[in-house]
């Protein structure tokens, strides 16, 4: 069902000049970050972790306890990642072009509660309209006193840089993203340390926090951290963003309540997806970014619901869904989708560089009909190099998850759609005709 | 040989000026050396490495890690169509297809004039209007052949300048204060004072 939750971070898209100061402060702005001052540090992180914020990036922790386990040495940064990369994931360019003032007062929230000395919010290169945005929000906002030396006359003083990234699907990865940050080549760290908030930005205790998680903390600083868990259900409290796309009548960005709307909600009801084009049947879907495994139509009526879905042996990651429908070929989807993890490999770790090659090349012989019968063996056996037993979640072979995340699709689509593998690797060719 | 402007070795310091760590400042200056040639040329990477003082090859090992930052010339217009799933699922090879024949070049290269550079990218977060593509980093959505005809000729004839600059320029709104949250801005080493780190407090 689709609740009538209000909408938390997209309140503001649609409104005449959204992006600017005037339109901000007209609808509230930054007086959730006045009520932060005057509540203190320890009771807006308080109401941060009552509200069961999970992060909103893909890995889904929460931001709460991130903060709290910051290492106590100082100077503390706080990094934003606007890096939005993984495949059909949209929401986080259209907050930056949209709301830049949110993700500013969302950001200097979070500097405010973890005691951070200075913020970059790092920003996909590519967003060219979202970097002069956020840039021009920046400006606006030193200029309005909400940055700086004694923010609002109060003791917090905090500066902002926005930075933006040259075009690397890995720098959403934390580590690497620091790294990037950091001047050099996006290079995920090797763990332990797990977390940044133990050694991160220039090996200081660093808190990253994801565009859209920071966009919620206004509206949790005025509502309280209450208010916000008692949307959604248990852990998958709150709102959330959905970039719906693929075969779909309207695809967009939803912001529903989390877990009480359904796959089958988002992709079929006439306020949100209005079902597939032609009315042609669902095939599969993806339903939270390329690097999680597939749904198919039994799995419609789950929530979207972040522990339902792990149970069920995939991810609501990045929020995304993509749909695909009875005219696509399943062999070409997956090709596409290894193709990408194959590109974007940062070269580190052997089984994701070279597994991410072969499951390329093995993929494009069975799309372009020169398959083999061997293959679907041998595509298991890589794809079982990379992740271990081709379990979910994928075990460590690799110091970032990227590599483990290659099999996924691969693995979905032989499980689900075996035959038709079988079909392009006997007839020679695409049933699809492409 | 360009190198970089003064006004351009300004903008550079003053990015410097913004991390703890002058490294930081690589990329964004990479940006800044790109803007002013239209891609990285080896003197102004060489210049860039002086002003951090880096080796040149960290700097080019870097800049060439990056998909945006080009080491060899492009196009006025950097035509980057998407083929990953969304706009897979919605034509986008067949619009990668239409794009090639259109410019008369395959993808990964530019055309005779120096005008179009046409290349397949990975997702632009751009979905709901798949298939799209971006000129310079400017999106264009729910892009059908007729469509990319008419913006093959509008940029051609410079109806879009205003919207889409040449291939480089990415953040057009410059920063216009340095870090303030420390204490007063430093005074301006010209006069012999001691300018004040920009460190962490």
């Amino acid at each position: 069902m689709i609740t009538d939750a209000d909408a938390i971070v997209t309140t503001r898209l649609g409104l005449r000049d959204s992006w600017t100061l005037r339109a901000h402060l007209e609808t509230g702005g930054y007086d959730g970050l006045r009520k932060a001052l005057s509540m203190g540090r320890e009771a807006v992180s308080e109401e941060v972790m009552k509200a069961n914020l999970l992060g909103r990036g893909g890995a889904g922790f929460e931001a709460g306890k991130k903060w709290s386990m910051l290492r106590k040495a100082e100077p503390v940064y706080l990094v934003v990642n606007g890096d939005e990369s993984e495949p059909c994931t949209f929401k986080d360019h259209m907050l930056i072009e949209a709301d830049p003032h949110q993700i500013v007062e969302g950001t200097l929230i979070c500097a405010y509660a973890t005691g951070a000395s200075q913020a970059f919010i790092f920003v996909r290169g590519e967003f060219a309209l979202g970097l002069e945005r956020l840039t021009a929000a920046v400006n606006e906002a030193y200029a309005y006193g909400a940055i700086g030396r004694r923010v609002f006359g109060s003791d917090f003083s905090i500066d902002v840089v926005v930075h933006p990234g040259a075009g690397a699907y890995i720098c959403g990865e934390e580590t690497a993203l620091l790294e990037s940050l950091e001047g050099k080549r996006g290079f995920p760290r090797d763990k332990p340390p797990y977390f940044p908030a133990a050694i991160g930005l220039y090996k200081a205790p660093t808190v990253v926090n994801n565009v859209e998680t920071v966009s919620n903390l206004p509206w949790i600083v005025q509502h309280g951290g209450e208010a916000f868990a008692s949307l959604g259900i248990g852990r998958s409290a709150g709102t959330r963003i959905f970039s719906l796309s693929g075969h779909v009548n309207r695809p967009a960005n939803y912001e529903i309540e989390m877990a009480k709307t359904t796959f089958g909600d988002l992709i079929f009801d006439p306020k949100l997806g209005a079902g597939i084009p032609g009315g042609r049947a669902l095939k599969a879907f993806v339903p939270g970014g390329v690097s999680a495994p597939w749904f198919g139509p039994e799995q419609l009526d789950m929530g979207l619901d972040q522990d339902a879905v792990g149970k069920a042996g995939s991810m609501l990651g990045s929020g995304s869904v993509v749909v695909m429908d009875e005219s696509t070929c399943m062999v070409r989807a997956a090709w596409r989708i290894t193709r990408f993890f194959h590109r974007e490999s940062c070269g580190q770790c052997t089984p994701c560089r070279e597994g991410g090659g072969w499951l390329d090349k093995v993929m494009r012989r069975i799309e372009l009909g020169a398959g083999r019968e061997s293959d679907l063996d041998l595509l298991l056996d890589v794809c079982d190099n990379i992740a271990p037993g081709l379990t979910w979640p994928p075990q460590k072979t690799t110091i970032c998850v990227l590599g483990p995340s290659i099999p996924s699709s691969i693995t979905s689509a032989i499980r689900m759609f075996r035959d038709e593998f079988l079909v392009h690797i006997k007839e020679g060719a695409c049933p699809f005709g492409r | 040989v360009p190198r970089l402007t003064p006004d351009n070795v300004k903008r550079c310091q003053d990015l410097i000026r913004l991390y703890p760590q002058s490294r930081s400042a690589l990329i964004p200056m990479l940006h800044v050396a790109q803007e002013q040639d239209g891609w990285l040329t080896p003197d102004s990477m060489a210049h860039v490495s002086e002003l951090l003082d880096l080796d040149p090859a960290e700097v080019y090992g870097t800049a060439s890690f990056y998909d945006m930052l080009f080491t060899h010339p492009v196009g006025r217009y950097l035509v980057s169509v998407c083929t990953n799933l969304a706009c897979l699922l919605n034509g986008a090879e067949e619009l990668l297809e239409h794009a090639e024949g259109r410019l008369g070049v395959a993808a990964g290269s530019t055309t005779p004039d120096g005008q179009f550079t046409l290349e397949e990218v990975e997702c632009i977060a751009f979905c709901g209007a798949a298939p799209c593509l971006a000129v310079n980093w400017r999106f264009f959505g729910n892009v059908g052949n007729e469509d990319f005809d008419r913006l093959v000729d509008d940029l051609a004839a410079g109806r879009l300048a205003d919207d889409v600059p040449p291939h480089g320029t990415l953040c057009r709104v410059r920063r216009q204060v340095g870090l303030t949250a420390g204490g007063p801005p430093p005074v301006d080493e010209s006069e012999g004072a001691t300018a004040p780190q920009d460190s962490p407090r």
